[in-house]
């Protein structure tokens, strides 16, 4: 009875619980939120490894929810994709949890933001691993009502506006996927991911699916800050709290909109060439104009916000390649951009701890004082940048090299232009923030406390061996199954119902 | 057929009302205005021809219904539009505090 | 006389709200239990409980109503409600399935049949109450500092 197919509910069970849990006993006892946040993303993590496994072990995995079989019912599907989401988005969230026990005790009300926290997280794994439309559709919300609500959480000026800017886009590029929902749901009178996906290929894409197309790329397009609906990322980073930064800039646009667009575009409506290259113009579009916006910053945060919209485009181009290649160096990308950029934003806010500013030109020199924050951003800026050995030039390599073998030229040449740019802008960054003279004013300056470095360090260290994912046993488990699941495509539905258990 | 042109003429007034109104208060009306054509849009759907609403009574047998489907996930919509717009209030209420105003052209601090 | 009248609204309103507001709220009861029979259930209960306990306040001032329900009560039954459904729904797990129906379903039209779902309506019933009347005593009773800038 307890085979491997019933881990699935407690991707969503488990935080849900936490969440519940932690405003009863929050209030009293002071540590029980930060235990309790810090031992069920631990408890995710192993699950998810786990996961990965079972995966490997048997295939696709389908869980009918209340022993509803699909299509009558909602189903649980986990394949090599849901898999490699999972272990992202929860590896990134126990380690954003670690660095939150020390880093939120300069705000009121620490459980509240374990409560929204867990909430955001049970949304974003149940984006991952449904089979659903309406079901994505809710925890697409669930995951975005509880990060308005967390860039908004210190209740200051900036952090306001921002957060009253992202939530209106953020509501109307919702309505817009659930408009899309409704269209296709009148062409297809099913819900079902793997069922819409069979009536599709038996009954014609007819026309409707041109304006579903559209409505879904707004929609998602804006979750994932593609290039013009990319407009609150910017706003939303700077004021906010670094682990909320953290999690929004480096899990929560993947988990949402990137994950969000593959699952839809490549295995349920089918890639055409015609969204392949809308795909790829949107993704270079985005590279370019992030990096040459980032640039001429000098508020650290919104910095790494424009270079988090060039990164994504880097992903959205080797997806929208549409070669093996071209996806695995994609979903490659993804995974390496959520370890550094998570990397960078928590250094950004130890910064912040120690010495309360932002603002490049005020530091200085501050590797001296804070050898192990100076280091791990060494290795995160050259991971960003595309510097050999570390994981970020591996993934950059293959997208690169994925662009030319399809004979597009001009994209790799505009992959290569961002990826110097990028180096350029990291390298500003490490001179005025932690290599120059140091000024009198950080004489006080001290390391930051014991989760945070751990924390750091972790990251560092998964920057640093992340190119073994190329190697042997683990290529093929991990990011090939998930590389997989995308070439498939449309024969995403007969995997779904032969695996209905 | 015109039921339908009507819904689509709510959702572009709730657009129009987001993109060109400078109140606070206004563009969360404009918010709740997409909502509601939304999900009526997604009732009209369900609509199958000469149907009757979907409910079992004890001594009547109904044959034809429109489809239930659409109304319990339309309950599951407002229930989302309503936590949207309650946090959308909330954090109006606080820009009131810092700003001292609701236009939105003056609420305009950040930039680059 | 005038000296119980300052705080909340007229004696007519006074008079017709506590006529009426155990009436609401019993109502609110029956659309929770009736919600597997009747077109209803938990949220659409949870609202009309939440309505009386609003009047409440409207009629007569923040402090008869904090005196049925707290705001501390509020919050223990909002979590008290989302824990139990999260417990019905673990629980599916004795017949093999997350959110297995799995408690006898009696004669359809019955109001003791239809296994978990009057369960569940109880328990979402809680929650949405609470909620409601937690969201209208955050947005009502907020006390904005309009001077500093």
């Amino acid at each position: 009875m307890m085979g491997s197919v019933n881990i699935i509910p407690f991707f969503v069970a488990v935080p849900l619980a936490g969440a519940f849990i932690i405003p009863l006993v929050g209030k009293k006892l002071k540590k029980a939120p930060d235990m309790i946040g810090s031992f069920f993303t631990f408890a995710l993590v192993v699950l998810s490894v786990f996961a990965v496994a079972a995966v490997k072990g048997n295939g696709t995995l389908v869980y009918s929810v209340g022993g509803w079989k699909p299509p009558v019912g909602i189903a649980m599907v986990l394949d090599g994709l849901s898999a490699f989401m999972l272990v992202t988005v929860n590896l990134v969230a126990f380690v954003i949890a670690v660095f939150s026990v020390n880093y939120m005790e300069k705000f009121t009300s620490k459980w509240k933001f374990y409560t929204l926290f867990l909430l955001m997280l049970a949304g974003m794994n149940g984006v991952v691993i449904t089979g659903d439309m309406f079901n994505l559709f809710v925890f697409l919300e669930i995951a975005s009502v509880a990060s308005y609500a967390l860039v908004a959480y210190g209740t200051e000026k900036h952090e306001l506006e921002a957060a009253f800017k992202y939530a209106i886009m953020s509501a109307v590029g919702s309505l817009f996927v659930l408009l899309g929902i409704v269209f296709m749901y009148s062409y297809t009178s099913t819900l079902n991911m793997a069922d819409m996906a069979r009536v599709l290929s038996e009954k014609g894409t007819g026309d409707i699916s041109l304006m579903v197309s559209v409505l879904f790329l707004m929609g998602f397009g804006l979750k994932a800050a593609l290039v013009p609906f990319h407009a609150w990322l910017p706003d939303a980073h700077p004021s906010t709290p670094a682990p909320i930064s953290a999690m929004l800039s480096g899990v929560l646009i993947k988990s949402l909109g990137v994950y969000a667009i593959c699952r839809v575009f490549f295995n349920v409506l089918g890639m055409t060439p015609t969204v392949s290259s809308v795909l790829m113009f949107l993704g270079a579009l985005s590279m370019v104009i992030g990096v040459f916006l980032a640039i001429g910053q000098w508020d650290l945060k919104r910095l790494l916000a424009y270079h988090s919209i060039s990164q994504i485009g880097y992903v959205i181009l080797g997806i929208g390649l549409g070669t093996p290649l071209g996806i695995m160096g994609g979903l490659f990308h993804l995974f390496n951009h959520s370890i550094f950029k998570s990397l960078l934003f928590l250094n950004s806010g130890a910064v912040e701890y120690s010495t309360g500013t932002r603002d490049l030109k005020k530091m200085g020199g501050l590797s001296k004082k804070m050898p192990i924050t100076g280091a791990t951003n060494l290795v995160a800026s050259m991971s960003i940048a595309g510097v050999p050995p570390f994981n970020g030039f591996w993934s950059k390599l293959i997208i690169i090299i994925a662009a030319v073998q399809a004979g597009r030229y001009g994209y790799a040449f505009w992959a290569v232009l961002a990826s110097v740019l990028t180096l350029a802008s990291f390298m500003k960054v490490m001179k005025y923030a932690f290599y120059d003279r140091l000024k009198e004013m950080w004489d006080q300056v001290q390391e930051v406390p014991i989760y945070m470095k751990l924390s750091m360090c972790a990251l560092a260290l998964i920057c640093i061996f992340g190119g073994f994912l190329l190697v042997g046993r683990l290529d093929v488990d991990f990011l090939g199954s998930a590389t997989g699941v995308l070439m498939e495509g449309v024969n995403y539905a007969a995997m779904v119902f032969s695996n209905v258990g | 057929m015109v039921v339908y042109l009507l819904c689509l003429v709510m959702f572009c007034l709730g657009i129009y009302c987001v993109v060109r109104k400078r109140n606070v208060i206004k563009l969360i009306i404009g918010v709740i205005i997409l909502e509601y054509a939304v999900n009526l849009f997604f009732i009209l759907v369900a609509y199958r021809k000469d149907g009757r609403a979907p409910i079992f009574a004890a001594d009547q047998t109904v044959t034809n219904m429109v489809d239930p489907l659409p109304q319990a996930l339309v309950l599951t919509s407002i229930v989302i539009g309503l936590a949207v717009t309650a946090l959308l209030v909330g954090i109006a209420m606080r820009i009131y505090e810092k700003y001292g105003t609701f236009d939105i052209t003056k609420i305009k601090e950040l930039k680059g | 006389m005038s000296r119980e009248h300052e705080k909340g609204m007229s004696l007519i309103v006074k008079t017709i709200t506590r006529l009426t507001v155990g009436i609401i709220f019993l109502y609110g009861i029956y659309i929770v239990l009736h919600g597997h029979v009747t077109p209803g259930g938990g949220f659409a209960g949870g609202v009309i409980i939440a309505l009386s306990f609003i009047h409440l306040m409207l009629a007569y001032g923040r402090q008869e109503a904090f005196k049925r329900l707290s705001r501390a009560a509020a919050s223990v039954f909002e979590s008290f409600g989302a824990i139990m459904f999260l417990g019905i729904a673990l629980l599916g797990f004795v017949g093999g399935y997350f959110f297995l129906n799995f408690l006898p379903k009696g004669e359809p039209f019955r109001l003791f049949s239809a296994g978990i779902i009057p369960l569940c309506n109880i328990a979402i019933c809680f929650k949405v109450g609470a909620g409601i009347f937690a969201i209208f005593v955050a947005l009502v009773l907020l006390k904005l500092d309009l001077g500093k800038k």
